[in-house]
């Protein structure tokens, strides 16, 4: 019954204000049901979501395992100090804004202005096949994407690598190059996730009105004006919800792929605070330290979250909460 | 889009390069996936030399019979199938009641439990902390440590509650309420029979994510034994285990051999790749409308 509890502590604007205190009981009773319903998802969210929360508190001790987490002495906040001043700080930092920014310039667009020319394809059989084949990629699996780019990219036996040569010009070094590292990371991206990124805005260019285009057909306006003039417009609310959930995750790249294309010769441009929080806490088990890069992580992605709502709140109508 | 309409130039234009954006896409998409097929039965001198290009050279089935025969892959395949099916029934018996009880205007304390689902969508206890804790329940390297700490996610609770909302009519529970029907009853016999779709979307979105996930298992499993696919492949394609490995002084005959071992190594390559994609990509265009559905579900805001 712990959960019927909680939800007494939660917030009073569910019920109507003409309803008495005895009637919230009555319904609480008559859905008690309900409480069994939700049971299973509060109980993980509290232990799996809500209990590593409580374990953050080791970023601010020696975390000791014999001791557990509140025997552990504290530090304070000497491990944020030993991070901030360690000399590969500022190199994470910029790898880890340089790649998702990069990621969101490059990869944010692509699906948009696919989604708007797959909406101007009227051949029915080439648009499902075109819609079919660009979507699969996102199907396959982060292991069998990196391994598909380490084999096409072999500077040995890799058919991108013979393709430039056959060209006449001489191949780089994609995997073990760091300058090419990131570059290589964003476009295997965009071929995997473009595709299933237009169902989204697809979904919002069903909405819109056919009285619009034929209003505008009438008016003598171009296929590529309506485009621009109608469909755009409409795609804006989606555009900056999303806009705002990456900004949200600029420092969160996703580091299970970045884990697998990591090589000894390109970590210069490929080490992301995310891998290295995975290597120095769970690899060589410093998990106070660890733990502290994490948080640092998640606080500056909760703040920029906060902040770019806020200034979208102040200036449109799409902001997420 | 509206036909009987005249094109005029600038249009036939603008519609020529839109055809052709969307064949450049479909090229580049589809190019690798081809190829990766044609490798997979090529000969593998044919295709380290970029001889064989689009269309296989020199058909082999070599690469698939060292598949079949390594009992990793296939001790992989067995766990990882373990692994969806138990972890996908477990994501569903969290998600769908929960979201139930979240679309029901008379549920006492509904934004309460909304609150406190949607604050781990932006914040939270990081990767050592979890760690700890499931290593603390006595979980890492069994079964569990794969499928119980990704019971639910928070996106698709929101994507099947506003499929309860606005696809199941509401009269429907307030006629079976009148009538003397429990929630229990309600849910099971009721809704439950006409949410096939969002039980599809679900077990697709969940299954597809539980057979592709590698990382859990990197972390919390150590015992090879227990290893899915993923990680097999890791083993395979990623940290090239299965390639030859040199040293010493090598004589012709040997460097040779190990050339050889090489070309077989990654043709391995290629048909793992192929066979551990092809139940996802087969079923796939079948079930691409369920799959297109949820995410047109998901992005009416909840």
């Amino acid at each position: 019954m712990h959960d019927t509890k909680a939800a007494i502590a939660g917030p009073p604007a569910v019920m109507p204000r003409k309803k008495t205190h005895k009637s919230l009981w009555k319904r609480i009773i008559l859905n008690w049901e309900l409480y069994l319903f939700i049971a299973p998802a509060f109980f993980y969210f509290l232990i799996f979501c809500y209990g590593p929360m409580y374990g953050i508190q080791i970023a601010f001790k020696n975390f000791i395992p014999t001791k557990g987490i509140t025997g552990s002495p504290w530090v304070g906040f000497d491990h944020f100090v030993r991070f901030f001043h360690s000399y590969y700080f500022w190199d994470l930092l910029w790898n880890t804004l340089s790649i998702s920014l990069y990621s969101l310039v490059v990869g944010f667009p692509i699906p948009i202005i696919l989604a708007l020319a797959f909406n101007e394809v009227r051949n029915g059989f080439f648009k499902k096949l075109s819609q079919t084949v660009t979507y699969a990629p996102h199907f396959i699996s982060m292991v069998v994407m990196a391994g598909m780019i380490i084999t096409f990219l072999s500077p040995s036996t890799g058919i991108v690598t013979h393709m430039i040569e056959g060209l006449g010009l001489k191949a780089p070094d994609f995997l073990t190059d760091p300058r090419w590292f990131k570059t290589m990371y964003v476009f295997s991206d965009v071929w995997q996730s473009a595709g299933w990124g237009t169902i989204i805005y697809l979904a919002a260019l069903s909405g819109v009105d056919p009285g619009l285009h034929e209003a505008a057909i009438i008016d003598g306006a171009s296929r590529f004006q309506r485009v621009r003039h109608i469909n755009i417009p409409v795609l804006i609310p989606t555009m900056t919800i999303l806009l705002i959930l990456n900004m949200g995750s600029l420092l969160g790249v996703g580091f299970e792929k970045i884990l697998l294309l990591q090589n000894p010769l390109n970590m210069s441009s490929s080490d992301v605070i995310s891998t290295f929080v995975y290597r120095s806490g769970l690899v060589d088990a410093q998990y106070s330290f660890s733990t502290a890069i994490g948080l640092f992580n998640s606080v500056i992605n909760a703040v920029l979250l906060i902040v770019v709502n806020q200034i979208v709140r102040r200036t449109s109508e799409n902001s997420l909460w | 889009m509206l036909s009987g309409v005249r094109e005029t130039r600038r249009d036939k234009v603008f519609l020529a390069f839109n055809y052709l954006y969307v064949f450049l896409a479909f090229l580049i998409v589809f190019y690798p996936l081809v190829y990766m097929v044609s490798a997979s039965i090529s000969d593998p001198k044919a295709v380290g030399s970029g001889e064989m290009w689009l269309w296989p050279k020199g058909i082999t089935f070599d690469g698939y019979k060292r598949v079949f025969e390594n009992t990793s892959i296939w001790t992989g395949y067995g766990n990882t199938i373990l692994y969806t099916v138990v972890g996908t029934a477990i994501n569903l018996l969290v998600t769908l009641p929960a979201a139930y009880a979240l679309s029901r205007k008379d549920f006492v304390g509904r934004n309460f439990f909304m609150g406190m689902f949607m604050v781990t969508m932006f914040f939270g206890g990081g990767l050592v902390p979890t760690y700890l804790l499931v290593k603390q329940l006595g979980m890492v390297n069994t079964m569990w440590a794969i499928v119980i700490p990704s019971a639910a996610s928070i996106w698709n609770i929101i994507v099947s509650r506003t499929f309860f909302q606005s696809s199941i009519p509401k009269e429907l529970q307030e006629a079976a309420q009148i009538d003397g029907c429990t929630n229990m009853r309600l849910f099971v016999k009721i809704i439950l029979p006409l949410s096939m779709p969002i039980i599809a979307v679900m077990a697709l979105f969940y299954g597809v994510g539980n057979w592709n996930s590698y990382f859990s298992a990197l972390i919390y499993l150590n015992d090879s034994a227990k290893y899915p696919l993923q990680l097999v492949l890791r083993q395979i394609l990623v940290l090239q285990e299965m390639a030859a490995q040199g040293g010493g002084a090598i004589d012709a005959s040997t460097a040779a051999a190990m050339n050889n071992k090489a070309e077989i190594a990654a043709l391995v390559k290629y048909s793992v790749i192929i066979v551990a994609t092809i139940p996802v990509i087969v079923i796939y265009p079948f079930l691409q409308r369920y799959f297109v559905q949820g995410v047109m579900i998901g992005s009416v805001k909840g």
